[in-house]
């Protein structure tokens, strides 16, 4: 995530052990850093959302949008999903911004706290310190503190900035195409979200362009009482190609966290979108103490013909997630592709799918989906494979594999079709495996140790997801479970 | 090298092994032969440390230590190696990726140097010359897919590559034919050396035309009743199992 470009070498990809180091054994990336912040107290009205707007210094339009969205909120019940075991949130206890009480005007401003905290995690802000160039956009808390790269891609004439800077800077795209994937009022969360945001990412690539590098976000919850409700917004025009990561870690604490992001991606006429996320946020003690809420509504609208959306995810985070990255296929002969890995561990509950729904002619989804459950843990896929009566000659692949380490833990599949076309091909396929122990005796026969040789049967389990993933990440994604998985057996 | 004392094991609640006592010198290929359900793979197994396969009594030292107290990674480093009757299949696992994190897992824990890619690649090169396997195997995932004959070849080419000091092949030779036959044993050939030992389970004297075994060893109800040179292979092909049990005395701890 640090130091490679879209054309990594393997030099590029040992340079990178560091990322992967950083995140550490037994969830290091749980220490707090102390800088003095500034935000508003705990509690949630009209009045709150004013003051954050104002602090944003965002123009009218935006705080009505964002009050519009909290007024729809409070008419929503909470969702009540059946299979996640969850306490109650108390929306009134939680402060809905928190910021470095300087806020920096550029990198070279930011508080070196700030900088030391994201070297610490393997993101070097600094230019100076990137190598070779992955653009870096790093939340902390609520607010975006730095944007690496900004002229090279300017060059480009790629945008890729913080959303406040987005609505002050380049108002009539953020007005053209925020909400316009996710609704404000699509869900509990969503509408949450709309009226709270704090901050996020931009990225516009405009017609033709194929962007110069990887773009990625950190996000890092630092505060304690705070949530993170950041929103992106992606936008490709026509035949624009772009891949963008996106990373998450969190304090050790023993409350629980909320964390309800929305993401929008548009996919005009031939463009592609790659969105990539390794999520690591802290998933709570073995004991099940603590742990973020990981609530999060993310949507593609493949809105051109031959347009491409691509979702890879890697979970291992999370008290509990709850995220069903999903695809519209609205042009023809548009594609849509979800590839997931999520593992959960101890008490960790993840209830992550996908929806892909297909609405233009000969569009095509597929999904590749690995669900990994140890300890006490349950992981549900839920996925929603639709298509609409115009869509003919759709087509979806599914594949859900689960594999269960342990007897105590839980894997689930609710896969749902609801098919109008008659000219449409769903398939779907689903297995279920455990780590045998003639697997485990064979690779032990060879010298390989216990540990080893699961972490090396979940990587090739994960093989098909991984390859999905940009070379440093794959590294990244495969020590983060290793990571997880310590103590699974035995 | 290699001494068994007297061993007893149970499997699952069952007796197995009851009093099996065998002596292999370093370069010495001894071959075990037996019916099916004599115990052939469980002394394999107890060998190599599986799990619940439970040592009740007997002993078994190799170089000098008590085999039976290490873990089965250990035996491995130590030089021992299994190659099994039924090969595991490890999807997604890519075969070269899973044979170097093997060898390097053995020399770490020799507390010799690992090797980097390019070496490994240098060594795999030179063992498939004399192992004349594909180099396609070597993509393909640790025996995902692989034919019963590839399998069989692939467990003698990690043998090639990891050069243990003792070989223990059950049942290497089963399902194999004579073309693949020839070429296993072949390559078990190739690695015979004066430091190195031997076990070669098998059900059929067939191999034995291959791989020309200093000893051969008779293991029925759970213990070696018959051992004597190739020649005793010969007799059994000709009699059959049933002879052995009608005039082979148990050879006790004498084997
Ligand atoms: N894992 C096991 N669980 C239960 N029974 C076993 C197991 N392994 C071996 N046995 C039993 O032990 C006996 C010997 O088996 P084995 O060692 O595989 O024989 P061989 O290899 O000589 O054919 C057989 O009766 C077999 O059923
Ligand atoms: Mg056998």
């Amino acid at each position: 995530m640090s130091s490679a470009t879209i054309d990594s070498t393997n030099t590029a990809l040992r340079d990178n052990a560091g990322v992967a180091e950083a995140l550490g054994r037994n969830y290091s990336a749980g220490f707090v850093t102390e800088i003095e912040m500034t935000g508003l107290p705990p509690g949630l009205d009209e009045e709150t959302i004013r003051a954050l707007s104002a602090i944003k210094r965002e123009p009218e339009w935006m705080t009505e949008w964002r009050l519009a969205a909290y007024r729809h909120w409070l008419t929503m019940p909470q969702p009540d999903w059946a299979k996640l075991k969850m306490d109650a949130i108390d929306y009134q206890a939680i402060s809905y911004y928190a910021a470095p009480k300087v806020a920096p005007k550029s990198l070279d401003e930011v508080d070196p706290a700030l900088l030391e905290t994201y070297e610490k995690l393997g993101v070097p802000l600094h230019e100076r310190a990137a190598l070779a160039g992955v653009a870096v956009d790093a939340v902390f808390d609520s607010v975006s503190v730095g944007t690496t790269f900004r002229k090279q891609l300017a060059e480009a004439g790629v945008i890729f900035c913080s959303m406040s800077e987005a609505i002050r800077e380049h108002p009539e795209l953020v007005q053209q195409y925020l909400g316009s994937v996710v609704p404000t009022g699509d869900n509990f969360f969503a509408a949450l979200n709309s009226a709270v945001f704090s901050d996020g990412s931009f990225v516009f690539i405009p017609k033709g362009v194929r962007c110069p590098m990887e773009l990625s976000t950190y996000f890092r919850i630092n505060a304690q009482n705070t949530g993170q409700f950041e929103r992106t917004l992606i936008v490709a025009e026509e035949g624009a190609h772009v891949s963008y990561l996106e990373g998450c870690t969190a304090p050790k604490r023993d409350e629980n966290q909320l964390h309800a992001a929305v993401v929008e991606l548009v996919a005009l006429e031939r463009a592609q979108i790659k969105y990539s996320t390794v999520q690591n946020w802290y998933p709570g003690d073995e004991n099940g103490v603590g742990g973020i809420y990981n609530l999060v509504t993310k949507r593609g609208d493949c809105r051109g013909d031959d347009s491409k959306i691509s979702w890879t995810q890697v979970e291992t985070g999370s008290a509990i997630t709850w995220k069903y990255p999903s695809v519209v296929l609205r042009g023809d002969r548009s594609v849509g592709e979800f590839h997931s890995v999520a593992l959960t561990h101890h008490y960790q509950q993840a209830d992550t799918g996908t929806k892909m729904i297909h609405i233009g002619k000969d569009t095509k989804s597929k999904i590749v989906s690995k669900g990994i459950s140890a300890g006490k843990s349950n992981n549900s896929y839920r996925g929603l494979v639709k298509v609409e009566k115009g869509a003919e000659r759709a087509r979806n692949y599914t594949q859900c594999d689960s594999l269960l380490i342990g007897k105590k833990c839980g894997a689930h599949t609710f896969p749902y079709m609801e098919v109008k076309n008659p000219s449409a091909i769903v398939e779907h396929e689903a297995t279920t495996s455990k780590i045998s122990d003639d697997q485990l005796f064979y690779c032990r026969s060879r010298g390989i140790g216990e540990e080893d040789a699961v972490s090396m049967i979940v990587d090739g389990f994960c093989k098909q997801v991984f390859r999905e993933l940009p070379m440093e990440f794959a590294v990244e994604a495969k020590k983060l479970l290793e990571v997880s998985l310590e103590g699974a057996i035995g | 090298m290699l001494k068994i004392e007297n061993l007893h094991a149970r499997v699952a609640g069952k007796d197995i092994l009851k009093g099996l006592s065998l002596t292999v010198n370093p370069g010495e290929v001894h071959a075990i032969m037996g019916p099916n359900g004599a115990g052939k793979s469980t002394l394999g197994n107890v060998l190599s440390g599986r799990d619940g396969y439970e040592v009740t009594a007997g002993s078994v030292t190799y170089d000098g230590i008590d085999l039976l107290a290490l873990e089965p990674e250990a035996r491995a480093a130590a030089g021992v190696f299994l190659a099994f009757q039924y090969p595991v299949e490890i999807p997604g696992v890519n075969n070269t990726y899973f044979l170097r994190a093997a060898l390097n897992a053995q020399r770490k824990a020799r507390g010799e140097k690992e090797l980097d890619s390019m070496q490994f690649l240098k060594l795999v090169r030179e063992k498939l010359k004399v192992m004349q396997i594909s180099d396609e195997l070597l993509h393909r995932a640790v025996n995902e897919g692989f034919s019963g004959g590839e399998k069989k070849r692939n467990e003698i080419f990690q043998m090639a590559v990891l050069e243990p000091k003792l070989a223990i092949l059950d049942e290497t030779d089963s399902g194999l034919d004579i073309d693949a036959l020839k070429q296993v044993a072949q390559g078990v050939n190739a690695l015979r050396s004066p430091e190195r030992s031997f076990l070669v389970i098998t059900h059929y004297q067939r191999l034995l035309d291959y791989i020309e075994p200093d000893f051969v060893h008779v293991l029925a109800g759970g213990r070696i009743v018959e051992s004597g040179d190739k020649t005793l292979a010969l007799k059994l092909e000709e009699h059959g199992y049933a002879w052995v049990r009608e005039h082979g005395e148990p050879a006790g701890a004498t084997a």
